[in-house]
């Protein structure tokens, strides 16, 4: 297979999409290093890494729209994205609330009822 | 109609993925897609339990939108929080009582939650009447529900009719 060459802006347009992208997946592992606690730390991961894998994903469309044919099936990733990431985020801080992992001294508990969440009777 | 089409949107909904995954339009897939669309439906029905009627679907779309925005925006807050010291951070467990009722319309608001900017669900209450959210970086909690009740939850009441 040869590489076929992409016309001047598409060219551009490609790969600032695709490092936009990247710079995103690497803000978001670097917030899953930095982030103080077990809580925080899921933040990072199910937000950025959208962004990121969106910024590759449209840079992935416009390259074969242009090259080849229109080429859509790239948007099921984003599908099958929005509907597993709040998912896997809700179970993994399901079972640190559960598991009562070490919160951040500055974490405010502002809940009413806190043994309404917790699974001890 | 009722008796072929039990979920159209659910119809509609196979009938573009079907589309998406083969990523071509052809008259022979667009016909093969829609007997599949209709007899999916039929099948799966029976094992419905969560009775769930999108009862404005032009205001179903506009949220899908305004959720799209909203992801763009927390993921840039998200990343300036990352990117900046640490220690300034000020988490909170919040409690926020809910308005609507249903499983499918609360599953869908607490996906909401977890993908827009520094909150993530994590716990309904045993009575189902509220959330728990943590909250990566909040000043005014009040403000926080305030404004997850009138962008997303109104909008979904209207969406779901509940």
């Amino acid at each position: 297979m040869n590489m076929t060459e992409l016309p001047g802006w598409a060219d551009w347009l490609v790969s600032s999409l695709i490092i936009i992208g990247a710079l995103f997946a690497l803000i978001g592992s670097v917030g899953l290093a930095r982030l103080p606690d077990f809580m925080a730390r899921l933040h990072a991961p199910t937000k950025s890494t959208t962004l990121g894998v969106g910024g590759v994903i449209l840079g992935s469309i416009v390259y074969f729209s242009v090259t080849a044919t229109f080429s859509w099936h790239e948007l099921l990733i984003t599908i099958f994205l929005f509907l597993t990431a709040p998912i896997s985020a809700h179970l993994l801080a399901k079972a640190g609330l559960h598991l009562e992992l070490k919160r951040v001294e500055n974490t405010r508990d502002l809940r009413a009822q806190p043994n309404q969440y917790s699974d001890e009777d | 109609m009722n008796k072929i089409l039990p979920a159209p949107f659910l119809s509609l909904f196979l009938l573009v993925f079907w589309l998406l995954l083969q990523n071509t339009i052809t008259p022979g897939l667009v016909v093969l897609g829609a007997i599949l669309a209709v007899a999916i439906p039929l099948y799966t029905n029976r094992g419905r339990d969560f009775p769930a009627t999108i009862r404005k679907p032009f205001k179903a779309i506009e949220y899908f939108f305004l959720l799209l925005v909203d992801i763009l925006i927390s993921n840039l807050n998200i990343a300036a929080i990352i990117l900046m010291p640490s220690r300034r951070i000020k988490p909170a467990l919040i409690e926020y009582p809910l308005d609507i009722v249903g499983e499918v319309p609360i599953t869908v608001l607490a996906s909401t939650i977890s993908l827009t900017p520094g909150t993530i669900t994590a716990e309904i209450r045993r009575d189902g009447r509220a959330l728990m959210i943590h909250a990566l970086n909040v000043d005014d909690h009040e403000k926080l529900i305030a404004s997850i009740k009138q962008r997303y939850e109104m909008r979904l009441k209207e969406i779901f009719k509940c």
